[in-house]
């Protein structure tokens, strides 16, 4: 290889520092005691997340989200927090809504799939108020499997030559092998991790089922992390089938036994998403006004997540919603 | 002839490009219908896969995510974004469709905004997703799409997803992998696809009730022309009672 090839950057912020060896001093002193770890979404919130912090959220956008911790930040009134938009859906806009974040790796924003376009996300985000890098969904997923793997960054062989590469704040090198070109995507280790599970023990060791997005490294990959979970188990029930253990309890510094936890969001084998409600909150966001009614009624004005489910129908809609999933719901 | 409307014609004509044994990553709507229909036509040893997971599920209605219960039901595996997005860059996946507000002549398309400020756009879609990953990595990328001279355009505002980029060599000396891209892009006008040497937008097919004048004349850009421009076989009876009683009977994408 004789030709001299061009190495290009993105020019857009790194809102993360992907060093290892920090990630690895903070990993030496975070504890790795198998000890009782439940507590409440109030307090886990108020101790784990403070203003500024650089947060991320498992699931995919209305599927499988910890909307109880979701809330919680919204209600505390968390200030300029850095989000992964990795298929942000539901959960970007209840962030959104609560004017929670400043500066925003988008992968995918705004957006709630089929269902359309949020008006008030889009808003918010064509005001410029909001730093964007732009990244993908693929490479936000090797991003956090970097930081997972305690490196500093992934080779990959996608974005290049494209904008998304040229607002990003990727790097091109070369294989030190084959000379071939690759982009170098830097690891994502956040400040905090919010993790949707169907069931967990009360140390944090915990199975979740269906597709799993970028969960399990997620777990790993951030410096704090939450679980939230539809039920708690017996530390037995793991130990009977420790193949299905999908995060380990050193990965979780807090449990919260939150069932219905993903709702709007549709939960794996548990209940579907709520479409008439995701829709009428589409809807209302037309008008900022009404929008900022509904918003303060749903989520500021509610003491906690149990309120704003019987707010919406309570444990009939839930159970309206498990028929859907279980494809029940039709003669 | 059977009657139809632009969007079945479009998913008919995408079926029919999914051959039996065939990989392809989808998303809802559209392609996905058009993955579903193969499945039970000509291809019903099709891999259907979707980016947050689920690899050949039995779909027992239409995903309204690509993340939702229903693409893993009953499916061969439930498993990460990580593993579908490592598998279409090792090769394995062959189709992928994607969708965009702008499309060039090099197939590159944006979904990303319109303006000129990134970080003050006039209007911001969502962004890549998983689209540049699945057009960098898969085979080939299909998009159906209705045409208009806005949307396909001279120059896009930004180039969410590659395409042959600047046209020739340029997708594979920015070192996107060889033998990767933009494959056809159905329209509710033509099927076109893609010279082999300028990689610039060409026309393979007119739909019924279109003319090579009404093609150009909704395109930004001029089109090339194959030698032998051949008519679009329309959708076929038993494509059109399938697509509308077992893969959309609500009509979710076809419409009324």
């Amino acid at each position: 290889m004789s030709k001299t090839v061009e190495l290009k950057q993105g020019q857009n912020e790194l809102f993360t520092d992907p060093d290892a060896d920090k990630a690895r001093e903070f990993f030496r002193h975070k504890s790795r005691a198998m000890v009782n770890k439940v507590t409440t979404v109030e307090e886990a919130v108020k101790t784990m997340v403070k203003d500024g912090d650089y947060i991320t959220i498992g699931g995919f956008g209305a599927n499988r989200i910890p909307t109880a911790v979701l809330h919680e930040i919204v209600r505390q009134g968390k200030k300029n927090l850095g989000f992964a938009g990795h298929t942000a859906t539901h959960d970007f806009q209840i962030l959104v809504g609560g004017k929670c974040i400043d500066r925003l790796d988008v992968a995918y924003i705004i957006g709630l799939e089929a269902r359309g376009l949020s008006p008030h996300a889009r808003r918010a985000v064509e005001s410029g108020k909001i730093k964007l890098t732009e990244w993908t969904n693929a490479t936000l997923s090797w991003r956090i499997k970097a930081a997972a793997m305690g490196l500093s960054f992934l080779p990959a062989r996608n974005i290049m030559g494209t904008d998304t590469f040229k607002y990003s704040a990727a790097r091109e090198i070369l294989c030190p092998f084959t000379g071939q070109k690759y982009v170098a995507h830097p690891a994502l280790y956040p400040d905090f991790a919010a993790i949707h599970v169907h069931e967990c023990d009360v140390y944090g060791n915990a199975h979740v089922y269906g597709a799993s997005v970028s969960d399990q490294d997620l777990a790993k990959a951030a410096k704090r992390v939450v679980l939230t979970t539809e039920r708690i188990i017996s530390n037995d029930k793991i130990r009977q089938h420790p193949e299905e253990t999908f995060i380990p309890f050193w990965c979780v510094d807090a449990v919260v036994e939150v069932p219905y936890g993903s709702y709007p969001g549709n939960m794996p084998y548990e209940y579907f998403s709520d479409e008439e409600y995701l829709k009428q909150w589409l809807n209302l966001e037309k008008d900022p006004e009404e929008f900022k009614k509904f918003f303060k009624k749903q989520i500021i004005d509610t003491k906690n997540f149990y309120e704003y489910l019987n707010l919406n129908g309570g444990i009939e809609r839930m159970i309206k919603l498990r028929a859907i999933e279980h494809l029940t719901d039709k003669k | 002839m059977a009657d139809y409307n632009p969007m079945e014609l479009m998913i008919c004509v995408a079926a029919r490009n999914l051959e039996d044994g065939a990989t392809v990553v989808v998303g809802t709507g559209a392609p996905c219908a058009a993955a579903m229909l193969a499945q039970k036509t000509h291809s019903p040893n099709l891999t259907v896969m979707f980016e947050a997971g689920g690899v050949a599920p039995i779909l027992p209605a239409m995903p309204i995510s690509v993340g939702d219960s229903r693409t893993f039901h009953r499916a061969i595996m439930a498993s990460s974004m990580p593993e579908i997005m490592e598998t279409c860059q090792r090769g394995m996946v062959d189709y992928t469709f994607l969708g965009g507000a702008q499309i060039d002549m090099y197939g590159n398309i944006n979904s990303t905004m319109i303006g000129d400020d990134h970080a003050k756009p006039k209007v911001r879609f969502p962004g890549s997703g998983g689209a540049n990953d699945l057009a960098s990595l898969c085979w080939r990328t299909m998009m159906m799409t209705p045409q208009d001279a806005k949307r396909f355009t001279e120059k896009i505002n930004f180039i969410t997803s590659p395409g042959y980029l600047t046209g020739g060599n340029s997708r594979y000396e920015a070192g996107l992998p060889k033998g990767t891209g933009p494959y056809r892009i159905i329209t509710n006008m033509a099927i076109m696809g893609f010279e082999e040497e300028s990689k610039r937008m060409k026309v393979l097919n007119v739909n019924p009730g279109y003319t090579r004048k009404d093609i150009q004349e909704n395109c930004g850009f001029e089109l090339l022309w194959a030698d032998k421009i051949t008519d679009t076989d329309p959708p076929h009876a038993d494509e059109l009672r399938i697509l509308r009683d077992e893969v959309d009977p609500q009509r979710y994408i076809i419409g009324r």
